[in-house]
């Protein structure tokens, strides 16, 4: 839920990423408050893959000042990785270990306790209708079972934000709408959602959506509000008309 | 800790989950050595020759005899011209032929210098020199048997063979195989576990979780340390019982070396999957650059020393070179460390530059 009186939950102010003289992130600014639905669109590499990873720490801004749930990402890295989650748009969970055991193994490297982590993965997999399919081998069960236990793992140690790369990639557009609700409801129990994606119908879920072009940021605001201010009916004319500016 | 723990489980299920790695783990070490133990091998019994007889004397009869129940030939034809000499030859059965010139003892006697001839197959060079030295070594010793009598003086050499009293191939290769092996299970098999998580790109997850870089990295490599450790016991062990290779020094220092080595390799591995994230390259890589210059160039099957310079140079920075020294020294010669202390530092040295490196480029990638 957006809130523009919440506390800010992430800060990014003049993030600037360089790979030699390509500027991949030019001098990017925003917040995103607690609890809210962000969405980060672009194109094909208009530098949202390498912003994601620098907010997750798995790449260092070239300069620009960052904060991640309130933890400065050049100091406090450690605590910043304690309190994010994440998934990749590969799904990444071990093919050749079961169910139980990825989700045994993810809590773990969390730290948490065993005994929790049986009654996670338990409830977890009532609720995921995956109860027999505890057992089974990642390998064996269908894609969208695989994307809607990589986000309940990415979210198992309850995180004070999740950072979705391209979730829904290769998902067919009922198994999305499923997973979409699957991020309503970790929104809802207080969980700051930042997502990347490539389906426009998908930007109009987001509290708030950012669109970016060619390493910046080219509008930030709700939906709503963005469809107003280009005189749009859809994100996709939103989408389509930024981009258009650009090429001219 | 716990955490650790639980990662170096999750690596065990991977391995033992995947039949075809735990087949290169076990299976390997043990169908390697039986076959280099038993199928390359140096020593040669039975080898056919022909005998070209001009002069078919009392003397030509007996050396032939003498040849013949060495151990060493099987006589497969006696030929009857010169010209059936290149016939035998184009065959392929017959690997050397005999010729006594004709009037081999009237000659011997008024001259006291005969002529015999000895014509190898060198296509094979190698068993070629071998065979020529037998038939000299069994000619020269009937020489001295006839002049017994007649020279006052002699020089009689005694040889003996030290650390290998048999001269026997499994001795050399029971220390090239460990060299080979720990080397392809360490670093072979870590860089493809870990550029299989790149792949997969759970290696992303695990580097946003709070498990440290190097946790990460260890985590990986331990069970691969414990299995090739297992895979060293295995091969002295095999070597020891069906080949007869001893162990004559230190055992506790053999597996420490064996360790050092180990993590050497592993941190080779570890290099490599820093450099690809691609399982097929990070293969490629550690078959064509490591394997191949530990079996041509740490003189495990062809000695260092008659290599031209410039590829003698190349041996001198293999690291297996180092632990096949270290490896035969203890397990034939049963030297202490003082004797490999050299050789020792050098591997540790390797280790650490192999370290460096990798945190280096694991650096430069997160930047």
């Amino acid at each position: 839920m957006y809130n523009p009186n919440a506390e800010n939950i992430i800060v990014v102010k003049d993030l600037v990423k360089r790979f030699g003289s390509f500027i991949a992130n030019d001098h990017l600014c925003f917040e995103v408050k607690k609890g809210e639905i962000f969405g980060f669109l672009g194109a094909n590499g208009a530098g949202k893959t390498t912003a994601i990873k620098i907010l997750c720490g798995l790449s260092y801004p070239t300069s620009g000042q960052l904060n991640v749930g309130g933890f400065d990402i050049y100091k406090e890295r450690e605590k910043i990785k304690r309190n994010i989650g994440y998934m990749s748009q590969k799904f990444s969970l071990y093919d050749d270990l079961t169910v139980f055991e990825n989700i045994r193994f993810y809590a773990g490297i969390y730290g948490m306790r065993r005994k929790v982590i049986e009654e996670r993965a338990a409830d977890l997999t009532e609720k995921l209708d995956m109860k027999e399919a505890r057992d089974m081998l990642i390998r064996d069960i269908p894609l969208g079972w695989k994307q809607k236990l990589a986000f309940s793992v990415a979210i198992i140690h309850n995180p004070k934000i999740v950072f979705l790369d391209e979730p829904t990639g290769g998902v067919d557009p009922v198994t999305r709408r499923q997973f979409w609700d699957m991020i309503f409801k970790a929104s809802r129990e207080g969980i700051t959602v930042f997502v990347t994606t490539h389906y426009m119908d998908e930007a109009e879920y987001c509290d708030r959506v950012s669109i970016m072009v060619d390493g910046k940021i080219a509008a930030l605001d709700t939906p709503d509000n963005l469809k107003k201010h280009y005189g749009a009916n859809s994100m996709n004319e939103v989408f389509l008309k930024l981009a258009r500016i650009k090429i001219e | 800790m716990k955490r650790f723990l639980g990662f170096i489980v999750k690596e065990f299920y991977h391995i033992f989950r995947d039949y075809r790695t735990l087949l290169i783990l076990f299976g390997l070490p043990a169908v390697q050595l039986l076959l280099f133990g038993y199928v390359i091998t140096n020593e040669i019994k039975d080898a056919r020759i022909a005998i070209l007889d001009q002069s078919k004397d009392e003397i030509t009869r007996r050396i032939s005899e003498k040849v013949l129940s060495s151990g060493y030939f099987i006589l497969d034809k006696n030929l009857r011209s010169v010209s059936e000499i290149g016939q035998v030859f184009r065959q392929g059965n017959v690997k050397l032929v005999l010729i006594f010139g004709p009037d081999f003892s009237k000659n011997l006697d008024k001259t006291g210098n005969a002529r015999v001839q000895i014509v190898a197959d060198a296509s094979d060079p190698n068993t070629a020199s071998i065979l020529v030295n037998y038939i000299q070594g069994i000619l020269s010793n009937y020489l001295i048997s006839l002049n017994a009598e007649k020279i006052p003086m002699q020089i009689v050499p005694e040889v003996r063979m030290m650390y290998n009293g048999q001269m026997k191939g499994v001795y050399m290769f029971v220390p090239g195989l460990m060299a080979m092996l720990l080397m392809l299970i360490s670093a072979l098999m870590t860089s493809l576990s870990i550029t299989k998580e790149k792949e997969l790109g759970t290696m992303e997850l695990l580097l946003v979780s709070p498990l440290k870089p190097i946790q990460i990295i260890i985590g990986k490599v331990f069970p691969y340390v414990f299995l090739a450790f297992i895979d060293a016991c295995i091969i002295i062990l095999l070597g020891n019982t069906v080949f007869g290779v001893p162990v004559v020094g230190s055992v506790g220092l053999l597996l420490a070396e064996s360790f050092l080595y180990i993590c050497m390799a592993l941190s080779l591995g570890i290099l490599i999957s820093t450099i690809t994230s691609s399982q097929q390259i990070a293969m490629m890589l550690s078959l064509v650059a490591l394997m191949l210059p530990t079996i041509l160039l740490s003189g495990f099957i062809f000695p260092v020393e008659n290599m031209p310079w410039i590829l003698q140079v190349f041996c001198h920075i293999m690291p297996p070179k180092y632990f096949i020294t270290i490896i035969k020294s203890i397990m034939l010669q049963g030297n202490g460390f003082r004797y490999i202390a050299f050789e020792t530092f050098i591997m540790l040295g390797f280790t650490l530059f192999f370290i460096f490196l990798s945190v280096k480029k694991f650096k430069i990638r997160l930047a």
